[in-house]
């Protein structure tokens, strides 16, 4: 059993730095495709690796630019606060209650394959052009999975632990804590990781939209006044959070699966 | 027409009901939205008046093109990477978190190197559509029973003979899968992108009736796009369970 153990941590082990190798080949292989593209193309129309991080660099550093990712973070935190809300509640109510889940589980799995683009002219005409409109077009984008991965994962509790709970009488709040929660954890926590990384993409469309203010902006401000080394720095720096945070979710997200 | 599916369309029939109700009770202003029968009217005259044909026709045929590079290029690309096991455990972090990074951020870049043609629209719905036909072609020659493999060494097929004889026929319903995907994701690549910024299509449209606050055209078109993705998603999702059947699974 203690030898089991072991292997299996020594292998887990091996497959860690594994998957860190494998990490640190793809980052390396992309900055070489990218150096090749910039070496191929020219400066015209690209900016080299070096010159991108250096741009990013300078924008982080200046006065201009922390406005503008403070009005991105604030939008993305609080429409992300609000779709978990909204998601864990929908998500355990259509669980528990069949009928509504049957019903409705079809209909948000549709609304996930809709282009919600288009739906955000209505929130803007219904919330206005401030920040509230972009909450909202985050929201809708990471409601969904939550809703989705909530929904199963309380449809899927085994009755057997349920039942076990009603014999030993716990109470509701101690059936929440001590069943519902840990047989859920790792299910709705995937709905949790798929919804952080939708509502950034939701953020940042809106602010590409008609908005004077954040890094979606920038990045279409940038088009205009043909900055490329703006536009790659932000992409950039896009792209570098919402990968480093996705690959921690992840990390998280297999440690909980494996628990189980 | 079963229990559920009726309910369902009650729930929808309450949602436009109440919206209904709303706009005539004036909660909702006239600014905001008007009511449901008239974007009903307003849609069937839109779509008469034969307006909007050559936005459709652009968008439709943009989402068209990126499916179809995205179907090509992602089922070549993972009967070519299937067997090579090195590339990819290397690409599968990427994989892992391409749909966590937001494509739409490439897209100011996209216009800056190619223009505002149809190109980076194609490119950002091709992109969002790509990985998905990989990952779930991936999956599905992951699945390929030993014993079709060995038969296919037994008859001497060839790489190529034995991917199209063999496995990409075996993958077919997990590549449906990544289809419908594909088809949804290359649809909001591209409206999403004419939303954003462009030159035509049914999201320039919209963004440009929102900015001219013409009402009686923008909502029509919206629900024009929900129309479409919505039959489409329904066709694929029918099809695939046909297939699933087939096979004798769910």
């Amino acid at each position: 059993m203690s030898t089991a153990v072991v292997a299996s941590a020594a292998s887990g082990r091996a497959q860690r730095m594994q998957a860190i190798r494998n990490g640190m080949l793809l980052v390396v292989t992309i900055l070489l495709v990218w150096q090749g593209l910039y070496l191929w193309i020219g400066d015209i129309a690209l900016a080299s690796p070096l010159a991108t991080v250096r741009y990013a660099a300078r924008l982080l550093a200046s006065d201009t630019f922390y406005p503008h990712l403070r009005d991105t973070m604030i939008a993305f935190v609080a429409g992300y606060a609000l779709a978990v809300v909204l998601g864990l509640a929908i998500g355990f109510w259509l669980g528990f209650h069949r009928l509504s889940g049957e019903v409705m589980e079809p209909m948000v799995v549709a609304v996930y394959s809709l282009p919600k683009v288009t739906l955000y002219p209505i929130l803007l005409l219904a919330f206005g052009l401030g920040i509230s409109a972009k909450i909202a077009f985050g929201t809708l984008h990471g409601v969904i999975p939550i809703i989705l991965f909530t929904l199963a994962a309380v449809r899927n509790i085994k009755p057997i632990l349920l039942k076990t709970g009603r014999t030993l009488k716990l109470t509701p709040l101690q059936t929440v804590r001590s069943i519902l929660f840990p047989a859920t954890l790792p299910e709705i926590f995937t709905g949790l990781r798929v919804g952080f990384s939708l509502t950034l993409i939701g953020t940042l469309l809106a602010e590409m939209f008609a908005s004077q203010r954040g890094l979606g902006f920038l990045l279409m401000n940038g088009i205009g006044l043909h900055n490329v080394e703006m536009i790659m720095a932000i992409t950039l720096m896009i792209v570098v959070f919402a990968a480093a945070v996705s690959t921690l979710l992840l990390h998280i997200d297999h440690r909980l699966h494996q628990r189980l | 027409m079963t229990r559920l599916t009726i309910y369902r369309l009650l729930v929808v029939a309450a949602a436009i009901g109440t919206l209904e109700a709303l706009c005539l009770a004036g909660a909702i202003d006239r600014i905001t939205m008007q009511p449901p029968h008239e974007i009903a009217r307003d849609f069937v005259r839109l779509l008469a008046s034969g307006r909007m044909n050559g936005a459709i026709r652009k968008t439709l045929g943009n989402a068209a093109i990126a499916f179809g590079m995205a179907l090509a290029a992602g089922v070549s690309f993972a009967a070519l990477l299937h067997g090579m096991r090195a590339l990819r455990a290397t690409l599968d972090p990427l994989f892992a978190t391409y749909y966590a990074v937001p494509v739409f951020a490439f897209y100011p870049f996209l216009i800056v190197v190619f223009g505002l043609g149809d190109v980076p629209q194609v490119l950002i719905g091709f992109m969002l559509a790509v990985v998905a036909v990989i990952v779930n072609t991936l999956n599905g020659l992951d699945r390929v029973p030993r014993v079709l493999v060995k038969t296919a060494r037994v008859h001497r097929l060839g790489r190529l003979r034995m991917a199209t004889a063999i496995t990409l026929p075996f993958a077919a319903p997990y590549i449906l899968t990544g289809v419908k995907l594909a088809v949804a994701y290359a649809l909001i690549g591209v409206v999403g992108s004419e939303f954003i910024m462009s030159r035509g299509g049914l999201g320039y449209e919209i963004s440009f009736a929102y900015t001219n606050f013409e009402n009686a055209t923008m909502y029509p078109l919206i629900v024009l796009i929900l129309v479409i993705s919505i039959a489409l998603n329904a066709f694929l999702t029918a099809w695939e369970k046909r297939l699933l059947l087939r096979r004798g699974q769910r």
